[in-house]
């Protein structure tokens, strides 16, 4: 399904170099997440991560209408978003192994990575954790008058979580420039979406007066148009919107997550790898409208895996944080 | 304390003139919670700011704790100073994520990348007749946590010296007034003061035996020295002022002096805020000390509504001058 956005609501078309520049990030999620499997698999990587492979429209399709001063907040499963926001890969394979060269110093890890250089306030391991602070960064944003908006990701298992509701009242009430975006990937860890959500999702937003829209998540083209409309709409003063992206996690729950069958099916992974690819659909796209041949889309995925090998061996040559470090910024 | 100083205010006055007078200096400052503008609170502790500062900076909420504690939260990372006001200290329960597993650990999550200026207010103390849920001190329960700070003034002047500071400072800070307090005057001069956190107070001066008290248990250890004084003990009372940062040097230098402790505090004694102090002050002056640093908190139960049952969970004035009597060997 492609729901082209309709023309009026388009804020720009964009050019072929955007449209290149959004398929080298998508490429550029995919390598990186194949990067980190294989160092859980080497046993390179301390701890678990989890993987965002499958669902690299969402965040790319997003971030790409946001300027580099807009904010973002991210979930346990952010290297996507992290990525998209601007976030140099070996800097954050360095925080994935606890190096000092890490975005946090390595104090982080996988699932706290943040930057202020890329607008991005962190990724956030209490599920639906964000919503407060994604809502704050809008308030200021508005105090302000800096004309930002923030963009708070969160999975569809973040709806059973009352904090959600309460910021949405209040960006509702205040009007503040932020955009909820859920992106439902189906399954809330080991259990599917449809066990734990009641009713219709968009009529969540809809009864705080927020304007909810639905989006095929595995359509880059389609989620920047839509998120496009809405972020500007934000910035505008119309206040928040609800963006729900429907999509697809290809692997576990996170890196260890090896035998799914007792919650999914292999088929259906199946079904999704060959039939909703994110990446296929855009490169078919893109070929087709003579924006790039295959062998152009394919210098670009060899590219980025090189960049993304590169990066690997930079944060497995850097240095570990001092031990001396363990006490630092604990406060400011 | 200079010659203005005889001006008097009440504490809740003096929490006041702290934020209208940070709110003039720097118009990042705003106030967020439920019934703060119009209303100044239940506790009209605000009243008179919004006509001054509007209700863009004193801003009535929705009754959503987490929500408006998370919203400070955001705002504090990207450049505002908001002072989040949580009406019982109660109610922290409900803003536990965005504190602890938020506000708490961003800066340091963060490599020490963002900051979260945020002053969180809120009140304590029993004795109010106000029941199980809006009677309880659980200053303990943020003070265990790193990466706040807490601080639980107990005269006017501290107040406000002390609210000043933790709104220009860079972290997350738990302010605790004691809602019995709100009408107790005393000095406070009308110029700009500040007083830095982590320095405890000597507020009255003795040798004989340190009583360390915190927010409301400060009056009644001054309380309880007036009537040890009569029978010939002469009581020292250090209030530390924050929890966290702790001046551990004030609290072990008076009990090397005095050789004798007791610390009280209204939160429940058990796994509270006084077993920490003694054992700042049991491993700090060992060996000038006369007996076992003895603690007084308050009971272990839910606060009871009945007003003869509420006053026995909290010490008091004769509960502490017994235990001190008893503690210097005068029973
Ligand atoms: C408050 C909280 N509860 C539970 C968890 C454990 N947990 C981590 S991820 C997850 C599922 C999240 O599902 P969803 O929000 O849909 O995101 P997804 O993993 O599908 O991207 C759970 C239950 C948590 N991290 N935080």
């Amino acid at each position: 399904m492609t729901t082209a956005a309709h023309p009026s609501s388009v804020v720009s078309e964009p050019t072929a170099e955007k449209w290149l520049r959004m398929y080298r990030c998508m490429q550029m999620i995919r390598h990186f997440e194949d990067r980190v499997n294989d160092l859980y698999l080497r046993a390179l990587m301390p701890g678990l991560a989890h993987l965002y492979v499958g669902e690299e429209a969402v965040a790319v399709g997003i971030c790409e209408a946001l300027r580099p001063d807009d904010y973002i907040t991210s979930t346990h499963r952010g290297h996507g978003h992290c990525l998209a926001k601007g976030a140099a890969p070996d800097r954050m394979f360095a925080e994935l192994l606890g190096k000092e060269a890490g975005y946090c110093r390595g104090k982080g890890g996988s699932m706290h990575i943040a930057d202020p250089d890329t607008g991005n306030l962190g990724a956030n391991a209490i599920v639906g954790g964000s919503a407060g602070i994604a809502t704050g960064a809008a308030f200021s944003a508005k105090h302000l008058g800096t004309g930002q908006v923030a963009v708070c990701f969160f999975g569809e298992g973040a709806l059973g979580q009352g904090l959600l509701y309460e910021t949405m009242n209040l960006a509702s009430l205040w009007k503040l420039p932020v955009i909820y975006v859920c992106e439902n990937n189906l399954y809330n860890e080991y259990t599917h979406f449809s066990e734990t959500t009641a009713g219709d999702i968009l009529a969540r937003g809809k009864a705080f007066g927020i304007a909810s829209e639905s989006v095929d998540g595995q359509d880059v083209r389609a989620v920047h148009a839509v998120a496009a409309r809405l972020i500007e709409s934000a910035r505008q003063g119309n206040g928040p919107a609800l963006l729900l992206c429907n999509t697809y996690r290809y692997t576990g729950h996170h890196v260890g997550d090896i035998s799914r069958e007792y919650y999914r099916s292999k088929q259906e992974e199946q079904e999704w790898k060959t039939q909703r690819d994110p990446i296929l659909l855009f490169a078919a796209w893109l070929t087709g409208q003579k924006i790039a041949d295959s062998a152009a889309l394919g210098q670009i995925e060899s590219e980025v895996k090189a960049e993304m090998q590169a990066a690997v061996d930079f944060a497995i040559a850097a240095p570990y944080p001092a031990l001396a470090e363990v006490e630092q910024d604990v406060y400011a | 304390m200079p010659e203005t100083a005889q001006r008097e205010l009440t504490f809740a006055q003096a929490v006041r003139e702290a934020l209208a007078e940070e709110m003039r200096r720097d118009t990042r400052v705003c106030i967020l919670g439920e019934d703060v503008a119009e209303a100044g609170t239940p506790f009209k502790v605000l009243s008179g700011l919004v006509e001054e500062f509007g209700t863009n900076r004193v801003i009535d909420t929705p009754i959503s704790e987490a929500g408006f504690t998370g919203v400070g939260v955001g705002a504090a990372m990207t450049g505002m100073r908001p002072v989040i006001d949580i009406m019982f200290g109660d109610f922290l329960t409900l803003t536990m994520d965005q504190l602890v597993n938020q506000a708490a650990k961003i800066h340091y999550m963060s490599g020490g990348k963002w900051k979260v200026p945020m002053v969180l207010r809120t009140t304590l103390g029993a004795t109010r007749r106000s029941a199980a849920q809006h009677s309880q001190s659980l200053h303990a329960w943020v003070s265990h946590v790193p990466g706040l700070k807490v601080v639980m003034p107990s005269t006017p002047y501290d107040a406000k010296g002390l609210l000043k500071t933790a709104i220009r400072d860079e972290n997350p800070v738990v302010f605790f007034e004691d809602k019995m307090m709100y009408k107790l005057k005393g000095p406070v001069p009308a110029e700009d003061y500040t007083i830095p956190l982590g320095v405890a107070d000597v507020k009255r001066a003795g040798k004989d035996i340190t009583l360390v008290a915190t927010s409301s248990m400060v009056q009644v250890a001054l309380g309880a020295a007036d009537l040890l004084e009569k029978i010939g003990i002469a009581a020292e009372v250090v209030d530390p002022r924050t929890m966290w940062p702790l001046d551990e040097q004030t609290l072990i230098a008076s009990a090397k002096k005095t050789s004798r402790v007791i610390v009280m505090d209204e939160g429940y004694g058990r796994y509270g805020v006084t077993g920490e102090l003694a054992s700042v002050i049991s491993e700090g002056a060992f060996y000038s000390l006369e007996a076992p640093v003895k603690r007084m908190g308050a009971m272990h139960v839910p606060i009871p509504f009945s007003p003869p049952l509420e006053d026995l969970t909290v010490p008091t004035e004769q509960t502490v001058f017994e235990a001190a009597r008893a503690l210097c060997g005068k029973a």
